[in-house]
């Protein structure tokens, strides 16, 4: 008996996490919202599902509107949001101790002290984390009895992620967690939010960061102008479309018309400096083969191999534009 | 190591809905009473002014001890500081620094929130009374009347003047309501038979300022507690038209952020 191959492609993209992964967490559809005449969300389509989902768009893209609309604060005027099932507005009662928000900013009494807060958050929920341990974890202690409007941003910032984790929820919503933070502090988060990913939460976070996308997510939807225009896993978003480049350094002179010929047809080869070649297409060890081989007929030692992948902010600054945003 | 059933694996639930509101509660009166401008306007100003006046003869309160004459008018200023002027400028700074945001997506429902807010204005109110009538009785204060109607006044004043308060911390900037709010409180304190009685005023001026909360609340508690009267009932009815209107408007057009 015979055993079928799985289809090409399928084994090297193993999910991260098991059969859960196909389960969405929030499912957006045709979502419109409009501020006065200013259309901020236009039609956004979205489905995340279990792990960590990043959501990336340059200033104004619709980022937070997004979010918040997901997180219950504002109601889409056409277009249907669906959060672990629910209707963030209608059933908000349902949906809200499964969630956990983190907000851009504040959310927090100027007068009240960081544990203080986190420990009353912590009382409005069935069972909460151990809330020492996680002041212990976020580096909160030294905040001691300074009110949070004399606490450093940093330290506000990692409060306010504290309040969004303390309730166990299933999905934690974190609006640019990172901002503003220092390496060791952005560092601390990141950690964070892989071991909630671990340990079976899932996360959507809005961010700034390429660095933060391509560490902590799975999934990264890229906003522009209030649509996802790109949506796929960071090493997908990379591969997809763009080019890749392929640099070696060999005997000066190489006959590089000869390359080309062995090269799939939609590459191109030069020889930019006297001996320094460069090949440009879709990169794969079928092309670096090619030219591995295509070395050893012509007697090179192919120096200085080297092969440039597209981050995943060429990607974005591809598909967004590099102008300047307001 | 983590695994599926690690610290941070998901238990979600809501807190029972009592131990949320009282939760809530105990928060913001904490945060109430660790806040010195509301001392201030709550505790310092109404207790000065009951010491102040009764003992020296600036205005003239009319035949009988002037401390018979202040104290209703300072409990009824009393409620007004907390339930009106505090509860302001605390929920539009709460609503400006997304405190009310934050909370509105906690387990916590927008009522519950608003019930703790409200249990959290009864506490320090009781602690006002209780620090006032102690002083006032110090001063040889002579109450008379129906301990429920007091109750009454100051329960139909507390809901009026938190329909109004609300009101104004839902919809207006938070430096605009802190700057409103005072004011409000100082005219209403001149205006609305506080310490000056009320017909020290014109006969058509009286007519209008008699319809203002804080001058049926004042009103209201000295004809109970001054001149033993019953159930103040025209000015039981004044409250209850404030409170209805304010909380009713307030529920329509408070801003959440």
């Amino acid at each position: 008996m015979e055993i079928p191959h799985p289809p090409v492609g399928a084994a090297d993209r193993v999910p991260r996490l098991g059969p859960m992964r196909s389960e969405p967490v929030v499912q957006v559809q045709a979502l419109v919202k409009r501020y006065g005449t200013k259309t901020a969300v236009d039609g956004l389509d979205l489905v995340a599902r279990a792990g960590v989902t990043a959501v990336l768009g340059p200033n104004g893209a619709g980022k937070t509107t997004t979010v918040e609309t997901c997180e219950g604060y504002r109601r889409p005027d056409s277009g249907t949001v669906r959060v672990l099932g629910l209707d963030p507005v209608r059933q908000a009662r349902e949906l809200h101790p499964r969630i956990g928000v983190m907000l851009q900013s504040g959310g927090v009494y100027s007068g009240a002290r960081a544990d203080e807060m986190l420990r009353h958050v912590a009382k409005l929920h069935a069972h909460p984390l151990d809330v020492d341990a996680l002041i212990e974890r976020l580096g909160l202690g030294s905040c001691g009895r300074t009110s949070y409007r004399r606490l450093s941003g940093g330290q506000q910032q990692r409060l306010a992620l504290a309040m969004a984790v303390v309730g166990r929820p299933e999905l934690v919503f974190l609006d640019e967690p990172t901002a503003g933070l220092d390496p060791q502090a952005r560092h601390a988060t990141w950690d964070l939010v892989r071991d909630l990913r671990a340990d079976g939460v899932s996360v959507i976070l809005t961010t700034h960061y390429m660095e933060e996308a391509e560490q902590l997510a799975d999934d990264v939807a890229i906003i522009d102008a209030g649509r996802v225009i790109a949506h796929g896993s960071p090493e997908d978003l990379c591969r997809g479309g763009a080019e890749n480049t392929l640099r070696f350094v060999g005997r000066p002179g190489l006959d590089v018309g000869s390359l080309l010929k062995a090269l799939p047809a939609d590459c191109s080869a030069a020889e930019l400096t006297p001996g320094s070649y460069r090949v440009v297409g879709k990169v794969d060890p079928q092309l670096l083969a090619t030219v591995a081989s295509w070395c050893a007929q012509h007697g090179v030692m192919p120096d200085k191999i080297s092969v440039e992948r597209h981050t995943l902010e060429d990607v974005f600054l591809e598909l967004t534009g590099k102008e300047l945003r307001s | 190591m983590t695994t599926a059933t690690g610290t941070y694996a998901p238990r979600p639930g809501a807190a029972p809905l009592p131990r949320m509101i009282a939760a809530q509660a105990a928060l913001e009166t904490k945060m109430l009473l660790r806040n010195g401008e509301q001392l201030l306007l709550t505790v310092v100003i109404p207790t000065l002014l009951l010491l102040l006046f009764s003992s020296v003869d600036i205005v003239d309160t009319g035949a009988g001890n002037a401390v018979d004459f202040l104290t209703p008018g300072i409990l009824a200023l009393a409620v007004m500081s907390t339930a009106f002027t505090g509860q302001a400028i605390a929920t539009g700074f709460e609503r400006r620094y997304g405190v009310l945001k934050r909370l509105a997506s906690s387990p916590l429902p927008r009522w519950g929130l608003m019930t703790a807010k409200t249990a959290s204005v009864l506490v320090t109110e009781i602690l006002q009374v209780v620090l006032l009538t102690v002083i006032a009785f110090a001063l040889g204060w002579n109450p008379h009347g129906n301990p429920l109607a007091v109750l009454l006044l100051l329960v139909l004043g507390t809901a009026a003047f938190s329909g109004l308060g609300l009101l104004m911390a839902g919809t207006l900037k938070a430096e605009a309501t802190l700057a409103a709010a005072n004011l409000v409180f100082l005219l209403l304190l001149v205006g609305g038979g506080v310490i000056v009685p009320l017909d020290k005023f014109p006969q058509g001026a009286q007519d209008v300022l008699g319809l203002l909360p804080i001058s049926a609340l004042s009103d209201g508690l000295r004809d109970v507690l001054q001149h033993g009267a019953g159930m103040p009932w025209g000015d039981l009815g004044i409250l209850a038209v404030w409170a209805v209107l304010g909380l009713a408007v307030a529920g329509k057009f408070f801003r959440w952020e």
